[in-house]
């Protein structure tokens, strides 16, 4: 981009598209890690997977500085408010990702304790299938969302 | 704790460590519903002021106002504590006076989903309990199941699961070291722990199919035998992780913001450990060599050859050396088992129990009915219950299992040893900087799954 | 009781009945104490059967004996099965003596309440908790009797085999071409 100390040039660009553009690359999930799948999006994050090649290696601790709640996890009765909590305190724009088969539908246990999906509690973007995912199912996820935020269909 | 700064530290009015009584686990730890109660204040300045005597309580020098007393809640929501935990702490000043971990935030039922499902499903559903270990969730339910249907297993299928649990205990161990490294602020520790995590994990996925949650041990034996090539995958995890132990050890073993952060850092004492059921590497920092593997040793883990590592101050320390010494002696567990692998069967020959090999089912009727029963409606275990413990890397992980003769238990119990752990975390919390929390819980190495079930 | 490959009943032997007695000595000693207890093997493993208004001083007297952890407490529910409904299971552990010993408890439905073990074993005191919030088994002293895994609000107690799984039908609907 044009800066006074480094004149001339123009850029012309679709404002939209530099708006998507930044949302993708800078995109901070809040850690709501709950179980199983909370291990593997900790392997993801870790050195071997190296999340930080999309920008993302930093789990943010407050929801107040996060735009993507990862749900990681079976949700149980006890933990639905405190999702739907944390969720609120996130800032918009922001997006979920239902990671594992008992994020997105209750998986193998459905009993009394679970909530059977976690669209029940939170809008979900994206499901990624998979008792747990493992990185590179959490990684495909993450970029589908980006693709889908840059092409404006999950744009906000 | 053996110092008498140590015993000064922990006497408070409601926790009287050196007394008979056990009154401060009457009054320190819980009372009320699932928030701790404010009265504490109140009850003493009531004591000081005359208006009521407590027989089993000193008086303080001075009294804490009601506003220096603060109540914290720290989770369920937090990024270090392991999960779902969550964890009021009464504080004055800087200073926990009392807490309380309260659970049940990822409570999923498995109890009761274990009574509706077979005995041969029942892995499936154990093995995402505690999700660091699963290989040791599976085991300890085979081992029970067995113990009822009284088979024994060809010595391939026990030498197997030693190999998986074993290894599964290093990748677990390297977890804990990740994790407890990354709350007191060595991030380094986190990406290395992972880093040789996945090498393990790499071949379990080989010879499992999952990475995790792998039902992989079943009642009757081993889902699959080893893949081909399976002792290059092995010899490649020997060859990899002992350098890396070793750079670990450097990193941290006498780093002094690592030892100023774990040294007499949430002491907990042999007496304690007992009489509030903690095992694990927790008993072991204390001070006792309790290790069911040499004790009530299972799938033929007296053949080999291991030390228990013994700690003495009980603090995080310790238990971080303890861990760093079993990854040691399961590696060198893992190469005993490795080389003296036997050939043979790796699943029962019982089949009732197993399902017949592929091929027999071409050819034999019997075999294929066999194979549908044990899919369709399962099989019949006799009538009876038993409890059947092993050592998992967070210590007893027992399983009660009662049959009323069916195809689905009548009840399905785990005694996972992080709810019981979890139960010394006031103890070990009374009288701490509120900067050691998190240490002191990375050292307890909670995983909440194995917790709330 | 439900043990069918257990140890043969007591044996008509000219006129007294003959007590089962187990073999280890400090398991012996302890059954001697109480003529309430009934010795019996399950699966091959020791239990003593014990009235519930006993358990507290059985508890006592095993911790005595050097039985010093209490590993598991949990509960059995035999709805439709056995008439005392339920079945509180303590399982201690020796560790001087490497001996564990079960102690069952049978517990009727319509008066489902226990002495606490928690001034005898502390360690009793979130198995305890457990107990109750999953199959509403009242502990009379323990210290803070509430419900640890379910809600505080909950209603009923899940692991009763009358609750019901609490399973619902999920639906799954089609979802649109991801690209």
């Amino acid at each position: 981009m044009a800066t006074p100390t480094n004149p001339p040039g123009f850029l012309l660009a679709n404002l939209d598209k530099v708006r998507h553009w930044a949302q993708t690359r800078s995109m901070f999930p809040v850690t709501f890690g709950l179980a199983c799948c909370a291990i593997e999006m900790m392997a993801t994050g870790a050195g071997h997977y190296d999340l930080a090649r999309f920008g993302m290696e930093v789990f943010r601790a407050s929801p107040r500085q996060a735009d993507l709640m990862i749900v990681a996890g079976r949700l149980s009765q006890k933990m639905a408010p405190v999702l739907r909590q944390v969720y609120d305190q996130m800032p918009e724009p922001k997006w979920v990702i239902s990671m594992g088969a008992c994020a997105s539908t209750g998986g193998m246990f459905n009993n009394y304790a679970l909530v059977q999906g976690v669209d029940q509690i939170v809008p979900v973007d994206i499901y990624i299938p998979g008792c747990p995912p493992g990185p590179q199912s959490l990684m495909h996820g993450i970029l589908t969302l980006h693709d889908k935020i840059m092409s404006g269909e999950l744009a906000r | 704790m053996t110092d008498q700064k140590n015993r000064d530290k922990h006497k408070v009015d409601l926790w009287l460590t050196g007394t008979e009584e056990p009154s401060w686990l009457v009054e320190g730890t819980d009372e009320g519903a699932q928030k701790m109660a404010l009265h504490e204040t109140e009850r003493r300045r009531a004591d000081q002021e005359g208006l009521s005597v407590g027989d089993d309580r000193v008086l303080d020098e001075e009294i804490a106002p009601d506003d220096e007393l603060m109540i914290v809640n720290m989770g369920p929501q937090h990024p270090s504590t392991h999960g779902v935990l969550r964890v009021h702490i009464e504080l004055e000043g800087e200073i926990i006076r009392r807490s309380k971990p309260i659970i049940g935030y990822l409570h999923t039922g498995m109890e009761k989903t274990g009574e509706d499902l077979t005995w041969l499903q029942g892995p499936t559903n154990v093995t995402r309990m505690d999700y660091l270990a699963p290989f040791h969730n599976e085991l300890v339910f085979s081992l029970a199941v067995e113990k009822l249907l009284g088979i024994d297993l060809p010595p391939r299928a026990e030498a197997i699961r030693l190999l998986m649990t074993e290894l599964n205990r290093v990748s677990s161990h390297l977890v804990a070291l990740a994790t407890n490294g990354m709350d007191i602020g060595a991030l380094s520790m986190m990406l290395y722990g992972f880093r040789d995590r996945e090498r393990i994990l790499a071949f379990f996925e080989k010879t499992t199919g999952l990475r995790m949650n792998h039902n992989y041990i079943r009642p009757g034996g081993v889902a699959a035998d080893l893949p081909p090539g399976w002792q290059e995958d092995i010899e490649f995890i020997l060859d990899k992780i002992p350098p890396r132990m070793y750079e670990y050890e450097d990193l941290l073993k006498a780093n002094p913001i690592w030892l100023g952060r774990t040294r007499d850092v949430g002491v907990i004492t042999l007496e304690e450990c007992l009489a509030l059921s903690v095992t694990g590497p927790t008993l072991r920092a204390a001070g006792s060599d309790w290790d069911l593997r040499k004790v009530f040793p299972y799938s033929g883990i007296e053949n080999f050859q291991f030390e228990v590592p013994v700690g003495e101050h009980g603090d995080v320390y310790d238990r971080y050396r303890i861990r760093v010494e079993e990854i040691w002696q399961s590696l060198s567990l893992v190469r005993q088992i490795a080389e003296s692998m036997p050939d043979g069967d790796y699943k029962t020959d019982d089949r009732k129990v197993a399902p017949p090999p592929r091929a027999r089912i071409d050819e034999s009727m019997e075999a294929l009915i066999h194979h549908f029963k044990i899919y369709t409606e399962g099989f019949q275990v006799p009538e009876g219950e038993a409890y059947v413990a092993i050592e998992s890397p967070r210590g007893e992980l027992g399983a009660y299992v009662v049959s009323d003769g069916g195809a689905k238990p009548l009840r399905m119990h785990m005694r996972t040893p992080s709810f019981a752990n979890l139960q010394a975390l006031p103890v070990m919390m009374a009288d701490s900087l509120i900067a050691d929390t998190v240490a002191t819980i990375a050292s307890l190495d909670p995983v909440l799954g194995d917790v709330d079930r | 009781m439900a043990d069918d490959q257990v140890v043969e009943t007591p044996e008509e032997d000219g006129d007294a009945v003959v007590r089962p007695l187990p073999d280890h000595p400090v398991l012996l000693a302890l059954a001697e104490q109480f003529d309430e207890i009934e010795w019996t093997l399950s699966s091959g493993q020791d239990v003593f059967f014990v009235p519930k208004d006993r358990i507290r001083d059985v508890a006592q007297a095993a911790k005595d004996a050097g039985f010093e952890l209490l590993s598991d407490l949990t509960v059995a529910d035999y709805f439709r099965k056995k008439t005392p409904r339920f079945e509180l299971v303590i399982n201690l552990l020796s560790m001087q003596h490497k001996a564990r010993i079960r102690l069952r408890v049978p517990v009727p439905v319509d008066d489902a309440q226990v002495p606490s073990l928690v001034p005898v074993y502390a360690g009793a005191n979130f198995y305890e908790r457990e107990a109750f919030d999953l199959f509403g088994l009242t502990f009379d002293g323990h210290p803070d009797l509430s419900r640890i895994l379910m809600p505080d609000e909950w209603e009923g107690h899940p692991l009763r085999k009358d609750f019901g799984m609490g399973s619902v039908p999920v639906q799954f609907k089609e979802s649109h071409q991801v690209r």
